[in-house]
């Protein structure tokens, strides 16, 4: 059975544990303020937020409930429209109300929990966070200047709230009811399920997007790690990171931040808040898309997967999992536990690039990301990869063993791009020409060098 | 004044179609449609989905009553095709079961076989074969065919503009709910009620009378729910005529966007000539638009292509036609700007060609060429504002175009990867309906005996704000507080005979509807009120809810006011009716006076260009807007800024995909890419054009949903000046969207 608190009510339900959280929400429970507008996670209408205990302390997020499964609610806390609500409006309401930042009105009530979210995740507010809370958000009416105008507002007023006891001083200004202070000790009593049998899930997001019909009628299992709160860790000269470890969570983990500084910036490039909150890395490698952007990224990193099954297990490099379009070197009862790589060494730089037809939630045309290592202008380690222009996500090996050993200069690099090239095959579909994605590939290849070596191209 | 239905939206309490509570015995549907885009149907074999639990029927054409036939102004599209199919997602059949994912499972189960025709998606390959959904249509003036000779400069050339997927939040859907004698009741996400009902009769063989329809609000029309949500409505109709059950249909927005029509593509040629002194002479353009495979509104489409093909300018000499190429697609429809910015993009590029190849700024041949009161346009009406050069003027002063451009010219000079580019647009956009007979509309006013009022008309609302705005009409009229004041739902057993709430005109026509009602109330009231305070022949009012005698504040206030009167046997319930004085149009000359008006305005659009990447930002819209007088700025604002976001969309990241098959390739959210937040622009300036007003726009408030749209356009022209600047060897070819991979290839095409 699966049990959770829906805004201020303990559900328990024997409802299939694979139907969509949204349909859950709204035709079972009959709360009809979390809208449906696509069904695969890219308009925001239906988000919700999740709350779940670690160490004690609840932390709270913002969720794309369409795609999301219900057993991922077991335990949590689920936040609907009708659970902030209060008599008056709310903070957040109040400054969209006093924008006029809501027209037809039907994308309103998933901003307004994207930005609920914020006020109680961030630590330090500020607008640019503001507006990446919403960026999985679509509006079609406003043009969104009323709604930046009003998180701006929001992004000030939240500047007060301290830096402990947030669900507190949140009560207290307007942006939470008060029932939430007693959303933990409530939680506490929900025992965790028992997670043996079923269809494995990541975060679902792109399962859900694929079948849901399918998956509604599906028992779900998650592959979780011992303990939630080390999902990232050093082991030995290593990082190692969990399969079910979300994209947010690398975004957040301080490990990540000290090897990769510029990672984060990089991984915004990639959906939504809302889906970065749910989408696992395993999710993105066994999906096999060869546009994957948590693929590209890791693969150049030259990273390795450990593969269970319930009696054994074996380590691959991540660039060898891939046989073909969408053919893994996966057996049907192995999962992906985790993923590593090596902890680089000074001189190590890394750069990714994606260019799709609108910048943020967009599955890339074409992306390509880079890892090297330089000692004395040369270059001792490198790993090149690239989505789009092939059937799997593509390791460079090529290109990567031409480098190994070079200085890098303009010329070197022009005469890389022609091997890049030469290892890709490109097919023309909806995100773009064949001739494009060459062109575009070379170019953002370049990238990667005006990027980390200014060079003049 | 706020939004009226703000705080519900905020705290997620509106209701749409999919939010009504459902009545015990409601049954869901679901479109079976054609999966190719043009064949005989050989073979369908239903038994398996029938045969699944919970499957109550499945509807064809076989089980309608009256007549399988849903065109209005060109009857030509089946509810449900019989024999052939003409597009893919042409509904041929709609499952009906008890929950929506077993229609789902049913629809899997149908099997059909087809013999597969030519398929046609290119406008000019319809023309080539003649197929036309109906004759082209011509305007002209003067005398194109010897204007050439005067001409110093003549320039031809090609210019293509893209399709646009609605996208509004709240996908299409309707609930038909049964009830005595035959009697049904649709609520349907409609801009069109009356469209729905009479379509529905017409299918269901019955009169109108027998079908009412009930709109609370949409979440987004923008067009795409003009004519297209009639399909949905009168099928769950049928459905709850045959089994005597409530029928909801709600679509996911893949069955949405695959089934639905979209903004018309157009593929044109234009000649443009010029005098030595850059004045425009002579201009000819054949628009090939794309109407898929059922006239729909596309002939109304077309009528305002051709009124707005000169955009804002003065041309003494023009032809201009288009050609309503029936394809393989989904019908095109009605989508915000209906057919106008399709024109307006087409006179641009001719500008902008010109321009370049004069060797003359864009600017100025824009701006010598502006029409000023009392000029012509083509269609016979003289411009009777001075609109198009002030906004141009006051943009100029305001922004310093001079200023603007020098400091694109810099920064261009100092950056080697980034490019900005800038461009200027103007916008002349006629409003009425340029159906003369659609220009009319109906509002019934009920004073309720305790002093509150309520207030039906046909306007829907679908975030406009139409209901506010009339609303706003009422309180300022009987000059009462808006608290008092209730817009009920749209229901044509209230109002009847409804023109569909577009063409920017849904506030004019019911607002003014509204204010003539409120005005007979208001004279009953003060007449009342005069005999009651035994104050006849003085002069009598209301203001701020209390009862003046020769502007003195007498004891009476407005509930004591309606009481009394009503105790007095005076009618407190008033139906107003308005139709735009003025506009005629012939079309067997194609002259008149369509417009009760005309808006104008101006927008300058800066954008960066990564050159290296092949994407863009946009950097600022700065416009100047003439609103006339509005009634209320913010709502007004956001109409600009929405619209205008629309705008930029369908010329840059708004892209579709149809394969040569007929097939949406962009059928999804992930393959079909709207502005979000991070792509509006990072500066929007919006100026209101100093005017007294408009005495055909409501309250003097101009009409403002379409207008704006077309700022957007400048987008398109400054993202080409941008790799202009940045490759020299490329020759500016006008195929809009400028998505990044067009871009790209033009940033590096050497040819």
């Amino acid at each position: 059975m699966i049990e959770f608190i829906l805004n201020n009510k303990l559900i328990k339900t024997k409802v299939g544990e694979g139907i969509s959280l949204a349909d859950f929400i709204r035709y079972n429970q009959n709360l009809k303020g979390t809208k449906i507008g696509c069904r695969e996670g890219d308009c925001g209408a239906c988000t919700v937020l999740s709350g779940e205990l670690l160490n004690g302390k609840i932390y709270y997020k913002s969720i794309t409930s369409c795609i999301t499964p219900l057993k991922f609610a077991h335990g949590k806390h689920i936040v609907t429209i009708e659970g902030i609500n209060k008599e008056n409006l709310t903070e957040i309401q109040h400054h969209f109300h006093e924008h006029s930042a809501t027209q037809c009105g039907f994308c309103t009530p998933g901003f307004v929990m994207s930005l609920t979210g914020f006020s109680i995740n961030t630590k330090k507010t500020d607008f640019s966070q503001g507006i990446n809370a919403v960026a999985g958000n679509i509006c079609r009416c406003t043009g969104y200047k009323s709604i930046e105008k009003a998180i701006f507002d929001i992004s000030e007023a939240l500047k007060s709230k301290p830096e402990t006891d947030e669900i507190a001083w949140l009560i207290k200004n307007n942006y939470l009811p008060e029932y939430f202070t007693e959303i933990p000790e409530k939680l506490k009593q929900i025992k965790p399920l028992e997670n043996i049998e079923g269809k494995i899930v990541g975060g679902g997001t792109d399962l859900y997007v694929q079948n849901a019909d399918g998956m509604s009628e599906k028992s779900v299992r998650f592959i979780l790690p011992a303990d939630k709160t080390d999902k990232i860790r050093i082991y030995e000269n290593k990082i190692i990171i969990h399969s079910s470890t979300t994209v947010s969570e690398i975004i957040n983990s301080e490990i990540i931040k000290n090897i990769l500084p510029h990672l984060k910036k990089q991984l915004l490039l990639i959906s939504s808040e809302q889906i970065r909150n749910t989408a696992t890395i395993a999710g993105n490698f066994v999906n096999a898309s060869p546009i994957g952007d948590i693929t590209i990224i890791f693969l150049a990193l030259n990273s390795k997967i450990k593969i269970n099954s319930d009696n054994s297990s074996r380590e691959i490099y991540l660039k060898d999992f891939y046989k073909g379009y969408k053919i893994l070197d996966l057996k049907e009862t192995e999962f992906i536990e985790n993923l590593s790589f090596e902890i680089p060494e000074n001189g190590f730089k890394f750069n990714f690039e994606k260019v799709s037809k609108r910048k943020y939630l967009d599955i890339a045309s074409v992306n390509t990301a880079i890892s090297l290592s330089i000692n004395e202008n040369i270059i001792k380690e490198i790993h090149v990869s690239g989505g789009g222009i092939a059937p799997i996500p593509m390791y460079f090996s090529k290109t990567s063993e031409f480098l190994k050993g070079k200085i890098i200069n303009k010329e070197i690099v022009m005469s890389a791009s022609e091997i890049l090239l030469s290892e890709v095959s490109p097919i023309s579909d909806v995100r773009g020409s064949s001739d494009y994605k060459k062109l575009l590939l070379k170019q953002l290849f370049l990238a990667h060098f005006i990027e980390l070596f200014s060079i003049e191209i | 004044m706020k939004n009226t239905d703000s705080i519900s939206h905020l705290q997620g309490k509106s209701i749409y179609i999919d939010d009504i509570p459902e009545i015990s015995g409601t049954l869901f549907g679901l479109v079976f449609d054609s999966t190719v885009a043009h064949a005989k149907i050989l073979n369908i074999d239903y038994s398996l989905a029938l045969n699944l639990d919970g499957v109550i029927d499945i509807l064809t054409f076989k089980d309608i009553p009256g007549r399988n036939q849903i065109g209005t102004i060109i009857e030509d599209e089946p509810l449900f095709a019989e024999d052939e199919v003409h597009f893919a997602g042409q509904p041929i059949a709609f499952i009906v079961a008890e929950s929506e994912i077993i229609a789902r499972k049913a629809r899997k189960l149908i099997k059909i076989e087809f013999e597969n025709k030519k398929i046609i998606t290119d406008p000019r390959e319809a023309f080539k074969e003649k197929s036309f959904i109906t004759n082209p249509r011509t305007f002209k003036i003067g005398h194109i065919d010897s204007a050439w000779e005067k001409c110093k400069y003549i320039f031809e050339g090609n210019a293509k503009s893209g399709g646009q997927e609605h996208l509004y939040l709240e996908t299409q859907g309707a609930y038909s709910v049964p009830s005595e004698k035959g009697n049904i009741k649709i609520y349907s996400s409609t801009q069109g009620p009356t469209s729905v009902q009479k379509i529905a009769a017409r299918v269901l063989g019955v009169s109108m009378h027998k079908i009412e329809i009930d709109v609370t609000r949409l979440g987004g029309g923008f067009g795409g729910k003009e004519d297209q949500a009639t399909t949905w409505a009168v099928m769950t109709a049928l459905a709850s005529q045959k089994h005597n059950r409530p029928v909801k249909y709600s679509l996911n927005r893949h069955d949405d966007m695959r089934m639905t029509g979209k903004r018309h593509p157009y593929d044109s040629d234009f000649k443009i000539g010029l005098s030595e002194d850059l004045k425009i002479l002579a201009y000819e353009a054949d628009f090939y638009q794309n109407s898929g495979a059922a006239a729909d509104l596309s002939t109304a489409i077309t009528e305002r292509t051709l009124f707005h093909a000169t955009n804002s300018y003065f041309i003494p000499n023009t032809r201009t036609t288009v050609y309503l190429c029936k394809t393989n697609l989904p019908p095109n429809t009605a989508f915000r700007g209906f057919g106008a910015p399709q024109g307006m993009f087409v006179i641009e590029a001719a500008i902008h060609k010109s321009a370049l190849e004069i060797g003359v700024s864009v600017e100025e041949i824009q701006k010598k060429n502006l029409i000023k009161i009392n000029e012509e346009f083509p269609y016979g009406q003289k411009a009777d504002e001075n609109g198009a050069v002030n906004s141009w003027n006051e943009a100029d002063k305001t922004y310093q175009f001079k200023k603007l451009f020098a400091e694109t010219e810099k920064f261009n000079s100092e950056n080697k990867y980034l490019k900005k580019g800038i461009s200027v647009m103007p916008v002349t956009f006629g409003i009425s309906f340029t159906n003369t007979m659609m220009n009319h509309a109906r509002a019934l006013v009920h004073i309720y005996q305790d002093g509150s009022v309520g207030i039906s008309t046909g306007a829907i609302e679908m975030g406009q704000a139409v209901n506010t705005k009339i609303m706003q009409v009422a309180a300022s009229v009987l000059n009462i507080s808006a608290e008092r004041i209730k817009i009920e739902t749209t229901n044509t057993t209230r109002v009847s005979n409804t023109s569909p709430t577009a063409a920017s005109s849904g506030a004019d026509l019911n607002g003014k509807a509204t204010e003539i009602a409120c005005e007979n109330l208001y004279k009953r009231l003060t007449e009342f009120a005069g005999k009651y305070l035994k104050s006849e022949g003085k002069n009598i009012s209301i203001k701020n809810e209390t009862v003046f005698i020769d502007e003195k504040p007498s004891d009476l206030k407005w509930e004591k006011l309606v009481e009394q009167a009503f105790f007095a046997r005076v009618a407190i319930s008033e139906n107003g009716h308005y139709a735009t004085p003025e506009i005629h149009f012939d079309k067997s000359k194609e002259k008149g006076h369509p417009f009760a008006y005309h808006v104008y305005g101006n927008a300058v659009t800066t954008v960066t260009l990564d050159c290296i990447r092949g994407t863009y930002e946009i950097d600022s819209v700065k416009i100047v807007h003439d609103f006339g007088k509005s009634m209320n700025p913010l709502i007004d604002n956001g109409q600009i800024e929405g619209a205008l976001m629309q705008g930029i969309g369908w010329v840059t990241m708004e892209e579709i995909a149809f394969n040569n098959e007929g097939k949406l390739l962009s059928n999804a959210l992930s393959t079909y890419k709207v502005p979000d937040i991070y792509f509006a622009p990072k500066n929007v300036e919006i100026k209101h054009l100093e005017s007294d007003g408009h005495k055909f726009a409501i309250m003097k408030s101009k009409a403002v949903g379409e207008p704006p749209f077309n700022y957007g356009i400048g987008t398109y022209f400054a993202i080409q000046n941008a790799i202009k600047s940045f490759n020299k060897n490329y020759k500016i070819i006008y195929d809009s969207p400028a998505t990044p991979e067009k871009v790209l290839m033009s940033l590096y095409n050497q040819e």
